[in-house]
């Protein structure tokens, strides 16, 4: 058993996974890393599952003291992150040595990085997830939904002694540009024509409301002309419209259903970049095809599994 | 019934039976439900009943698009509703008082009943949950007498207290946890409605009912309950 202190943090500082699945029909939400690309990439450099608990920091502010000699794995936005007096740059394994302190300063690029420990950090798992979700008091280090906080000692089991580094090929492009792929839905055609050629033609800026349940999208106002909706499923990317017209993607922390109409949802790999975007930033939709963005997302998960 | 399936993302689909809110709908749901936990079987990773839909949520790596949409018309060919196969009965003991339920005035008012009137009402009927939501174990309840309906108020609380009971339109439910909310809060429960200590952890699920059982102060506080004020925690 090796740990890590928790020396300073913040309330994005929070111990996530894959998310809480099989109880949504109760009103649970699904929580769960953000950029889960990232997650994931994370927890390979250290031969870990794919959805072993990690740390997501977002923006920077914590630091941490090494117990123990070890290996962890940085994946995700660079937050400026030092070792002691020694920058660490992401996307790869590093050794720390105890006594060592590990802090994240600030955002270098990207918004959201994800720390991995040798077999994954140790939890508590609430409803199968440690996934931290504070509005339910769920998951995090004892399990009521506890972000983490200066003093707390963070555990892990495995051992790794073997360095990897992502290929530069394999290393996503955090500052991608290219527009977020949206899954149509079965609103879609009750939007105004204007609306329709506005949404995937217009440059949309990400609002400085935003948090881990939903981003608040700025640009030409959305015109809905269908009747008013009965709530119902939301799914993981939704893009749902109020009356303002201003729509909000919803992410992994959001309500389980609502009733605002949608334009459809933004594929798991849209997602994880947008994840890593900060307000201010400016970003377009796209349309893509159910069964193309399924095949691109079967492609990309196999070819997770098989890297290293 | 009108079956629709409709696309709402990459690795789910909404299966849409009804448009309208009713009681009558609940034996549907329920047997849809249960056909497609069968028919996806572990392929399924979430299935989000609402008050005329069932979104699926299926394992993208197992089924493709059109495979999942095959799973559900088979599983609900010949779908029947079930009405041997009812949800379960409770009965929520209520403390109404000003103190933990500050709308009785309100309804009282909108109403002009008296608030001893509202509150025998509100308890007399059999509720049906339609759905479950906005919170762990928060269960959508409908529908109260035309007569209490109110809409939610126009600047909702920051802080409801847990097992706060309210009203919004013809709906009632009661608040698991602490929570913001904007119903219009008429009483409180005692009961424990979302625990992990709970056998399936919600203690009610679509399909079940639920009546109200008036209760004494004295009797809340031997129940367990919580009497802070509703006022005091904002």
């Amino acid at each position: 058993m090796s740990v890590l202190t928790v020396q300073n943090s913040t309330p994005l500082c929070l111990l996530q996974d894959a998310g809480r699945f099989g109880v949504r029909h109760l009103g649970v939400t699904q929580g769960g890393a953000l950029d889960w690309v990232s997650m994931s990439w994370a927890n390979k450099l250290l031969n870990n599952p794919l959805d072993a608990a990690v740390i997501e920091v977002t923006l920077g502010g914590l630091t941490l003291v090494a117990e123990d000699d070890c290996c962890l794995a940085l994946a995700g936005a660079d937050l400026g992150a030092m070792l002691d007096e020694r920058s660490i740059a992401p996307w790869r394994s590093f050794f720390i040595s105890k006594g060592q302190q590990l802090r994240f300063t600030q955002p270098v690029s990207g918004a959201r990085a994800y720390l991995a420990a040798p077999g994954g950090f140790d939890a508590l798992g609430v409803l199968g997830s440690c996934a931290t979700v504070g509005r339910e008091g769920l998951g995090g280090l004892d399990g009521i939904g506890k972000a983490l906080r200066e003093g707390d000692r963070l555990r892990y089991s495995g051992m790794s002694f073997e360095l990897h580094a992502l290929p530069d090929q394999r290393v996503p492009d955090l500052a991608d540009s290219r527009p977020l792929e949206v899954v149509l839905g079965a609103q879609i055609g009750q939007f105004s024509g204007v609306s329709l050629f506005d949404a995937f033609n217009s440059d949309w800026t990400l609002d400085s409301r935003a948090d881990r349940m939903g981003m608040r999208l700025l640009g030409p106002e959305l015109v809905y002309q269908g009747k008013p909706m009965i709530s119902e499923g939301i799914p993981l990317g939704a893009i749902q419209v109020p009356p303002d017209g201003q729509p909000i993607v919803l992410l992994n922390d959001r309500q389980t259903i609502g009733g605002y109409p949608r334009l459809g949802a933004l594929t798991p790999l849209s997602l994880a970049r947008l994840a890593q975007k900060l307000p201010g930033s400016v970003v377009r939709m796209r349309a893509v095809v159910q069964e193309v963005a399924h095949r691109e997302q079967v492609h990309c998960l196999e070819q997770l599994r098989r890297t290293f | 019934m009108n079956l629709r399936i409709e696309v709402v993302a990459i690795d789910c689909l909404m299966v849409r039976l009804f448009d309208t809110i009713d009681e009558a709908n609940m034996p549907w749901m329920l047997a849809a439900s249960l056909r497609l936990r069968e028919g996806f079987g572990a392929h399924l990773i979430d299935l989000v009943p609402s008050y005329t839909t069932l979104m699926v949520h299926y394992d993208l790596m197992a089924l493709a698009p059109q495979q999942a949409r095959e799973v559900i018309v088979r599983a609900l060919q010949g779908l029947s509703p079930d009405a041997a196969r009812g949800g379960r009965q409770h009965v929520l003991p209520v403390w109404y008082d000003l103190s933990v339920g500050p709308e009785l005035t309100l309804l009282s008012q909108r109403s002009g009943l008296s608030m001893v009137e509202v509150i025998k009402r509100h308890s007399q009927r059999e509720y049906q949950v339609f759905a479950l939501g906005f919170a762990p174990g928060f269960a959508f309840m409908g529908l109260v007498e035309e007569v209490l309906a109110a809409p939610r108020i126009k600047t909702p609380r920051k802080r409801v207290a847990a097992g706060s009971v309210g009203i919004a339109e013809r709906q009632t439910a009661a608040y698991p946890l602490e929570s913001p909310g904007g119903w219009n809060i008429l009483g409180r429960t005692p009961a424990r409605l979302f625990d992990r200590e709970i056998e399936g952890y919600s203690l009610m699920a679509p399909g079940d009912t639920v009546r109200f059982a008036v209760i004494d102060h004295a009797e809340f506080i031997r129940l367990g309950g919580d009497d802070t004020p509703l006022e005091a925690l904002t």
